[in-house]
């Protein structure tokens, strides 16, 4: 039973990583329609520029909230800048082309991320700075809750709760709406898409930076195909729980989290990633547009 | 016009690599020297490269001056296999002087022996390495001995009955050490509680750690590189598991004490030295690594720098430098004096010789006994 605890403690803590990153892919696509693959390699230079600003302030063994707040604001903005800049060059010239066409330029620019990263930063692993000390907040038995799964758990909801906020109740929330059903009739009513398209990108990245931090203080070893896998479950998990959907992703990525954590806990550790994607691929069956997603028929 | 001539600026360099010196010899090394155990690569090659600056200075071998070729694999087997042809085909190395990893080693010696160029691994210990043909040999010892020197150390120092495994089921390297150790390990009398397994390139590890905890073993055996033992003693440490870990020379980098930091002082591995020896041999290579590159040379450096000077010591002793003639004396080697130990070639061309177990203590390694076999 304490085991069983733990589990769900650790999987819980494993999804609401997962539920940071998805965040971003899910309100990309719910504005854009389109896969930012790149996405997880933004995150990746976002973990890479907080180790970088914490060597240069000479901050890396001083944990505590400075720190954190230095090293969340860093990796935001450096990850935002990025966000901008790859939907400025990559994305935006090709924004009346093919759907296709786009997919395959983020998978390109992710391509890029990872392998240019590795000349820029070496393809050998990093050791993240120490953000934060973590600590027992509740302890019962064998199973311990501590401050970091917590605090991740936290933030993904935040962030999740901001999101749904912004895009609901706000005045550009509005606008990202607009583009979305519409572009060309949302810029006849006055909303510039090119602004909107930017500003979504700048907040997606951004989530992509407080994941890195979170992460890298949990997970002290960074290195520039870390946004691979991560980036992959982040993505199923966002399908999972309907695209486009801000509240799905999370969902999604709790319950991916906790799938792969109980089938290495109860069937088999070697086919972890076989058996837990096929737990997806059940519930895609017979939720095809995902858990909370809306599965619209297009009117031709 | 203007393609041609880009066509031809290309193919210039390679035209040019294919000329060769008369007064050299030109060995080729591949290695990891990027990628998640760059440090293996990084390590080895220094090693190689303080052996031949050595050898040079003595005058070379048969009068010519050895010249090294590295090549990067990424730590990916394809890499490595692309590596090995270019070696052979491009620059036409006499002979190769192979990586760390058992898996890269097991893509690349194939070609090699196709090529019938030889081929010297430092420190691949999967056995069935040298199973590629008679052209592969290697310097350090095998798998079932290594997992096996852990077997009785954990029975014997640490007075374990239940050992959990922790595996990486992706690496050829820890399939072998984990195999080799639960076989030791059930022969004398104890029992593998549970054998779970991870992915190399994962960071979590809790989900397999709590179901080893929930069996309460003496010992926990998690025979992967540095990168993820790293991370698996912190995790380890952080569901409160006070079981000592113990591992192979894979866990063998400064970079396993900066991602375990404290969470992995006081755990055991096997190793091919200790920097802790008085054998002169030893004192002397340190001395010479330490004026060169001023750092403490670790196992793969020290098994590097073997490889080297014993392909070195059979290219001196062969007749000519065809791949047959050093592939006849490299097998001929016999109590070789290495830094490792001395080091005699057996029939699988396998080296034989005792391993050491080293506590983790921060940056230091503190010898705790030598295994013979």
């Amino acid at each position: 039973m304490q085991d069983f605890v733990q589990h769900l403690i650790n999987g819980i803590s494993l999804g609401s990583i997962y539920a940071l990153i998805a965040l971003g892919y899910t309100m990309v696509y719910g504005i854009l329609k389109m896969i930012n693959f790149a996405h997880s390699d933004v995150y990746m230079v976002g973990a890479f520029a907080s180790y970088y600003v914490a060597r240069a302030f000479g901050i890396e063994a001083h944990p505590g909230v400075g720190t954190l707040a230095i090293l969340l604001i860093s990796s935001m903005v450096c990850c935002s800048l990025l966000g901008v800049v790859i939907e400025r060059l990559a994305y935006r010239p090709l924004r009346n082309s093919p759907k296709l066409n786009i997919l395959i330029t983020a998978i390109g620019v992710s391509l890029f991320l990872e392998y240019g990263s590795q000349v820029v930063f070496g393809a050998d692993p990093k050791v993240f700075p120490e953000v934060m000390k973590d600590f027992v907040i509740f302890s019962f038995g064998n199973v311990e809750l501590k401050s970091f799964d917590v605090t991740v758990l936290g933030v993904s909801i935040l962030a999740m709760i901001g999101l749904q906020f912004l895009i609901y109740k706000t005045k550009v929330g509005k606008a990202m709406r607009a583009v979305s059903s519409n572009a060309s009739v949302a810029s006849l009513m006055g909303v510039n898409p090119d602004k909107i398209i930017a500003f979504t990108f700048i907040v997606g990245s951004a989530l992509a930076g407080v994941g890195s931090v979170l992460v890298g203080m949990k997970y002290p070893k960074i290195d520039p195909l870390m946004g691979m896998m991560i980036g992959m479950k982040a993505f199923v998990a966002a399908v999972l729980g309907g695209i486009g959907n801000v509240r799905g992703a999370v969902l999604g990525a709790l319950i991916m989290g906790l799938s792969e954590e109980m089938v290495v806990a109860y069937m088999s550790s070697t086919y972890r990633d076989a058996l837990a994607f096929s737990i997806l691929i059940a519930i895609l069956i017979f939720k095809p547009a995902g858990l909370l997603g809306k599965y619209s028929v297009e009117k031709v | 016009m203007k393609r041609l001539f880009i066509a031809l600026l290309m193919v210039l360099p390679l035209l040019a690599s294919c000329t060769k010196k008369d007064n050299e010899i030109t060995i080729g090394e591949y290695d990891s020297l990027t990628g998640s155990d760059a440090t293996f690569g990084l390590s080895t090659n220094k090693g190689v490269r303080l052996a031949f600056d050595e050898i040079n200075a003595a005058g070379g071998v048969k009068g010519k001056k050895l010249a090294l070729i590295t090549l990067d694999d990424q730590g990916k087997n394809e890499e490595a296999a692309a590596a090995v042809t270019r070696l052979i085909t491009q620059n036409k190395v006499t002979a190769i002087i192979g990586g760390v990893a058992s898996g890269r080693s097991k893509a690349a010696a194939p070609i090699a022996q196709a090529k019938g160029v030889p081929f010297v691994s430092p420190s691949s210990t999967n056995p069935d390495v040298t199973k590629a043909g008679d052209y592969v040999f290697r310097v350090c010892f095998i798998d079932p001995f290594q997992g096996s020197v852990m077997a009785k150390f954990a029975q014997e120092n640490l007075k374990a009955k239940k050992v959990a495994i922790l595996r990486d089921v992706k690496n050829d390297y820890s399939v072998g050490l984990a195999d080799a150790f639960a076989t030791d390990f059930k022969k004398r009398g104890g029992e593998i509680v549970t054998d779970v397994s991870y992915q190399a390139g994962d960071i979590d590890f809790k989900a397999q750690l709590t179901q080893i905890r929930s069996k309460n073993p003496d010992a926990i055996y998690v025979p992967g590189y540095y990168t993820e033992v790293g991370l698996i003693a912190q995790q380890a440490r952080q569901l409160g598991i006070k079981a000592p870990l113990m591992g192979g020379d894979g866990w063998d980098s400064d970079k396993l004490s900066e991602i375990g930091k404290e969470a992995i002082n006081g755990n055991y591995y096997s190793n091919h030295y200790t920097v802790e020896s008085t054998d002169p041999a030893v004192t002397e290579f340190i001395k010479k690594f330490k004026a060169k590159y001023n750092e403490t040379p670790d196992a793969l450096a020290a098994l590097g720098y073997d490889a080297a000077k014993i392909l070195a010591a059979a290219m001196e002793r062969a007749p000519d430098l065809s791949g047959k003639s050093i592939r006849d004396e490299l097998a001929k080697t016999k109590d070789f004096p290495a830094v490792t130990g001395k080091i005699t070639l057996n029939e699988n061309r396998d080296a034989v010789k005792s391993a050491v177990v080293v506590q983790v203590e921060g940056q230091n390694r503190k010898y705790i006994t030598t295994v013979s076999p």
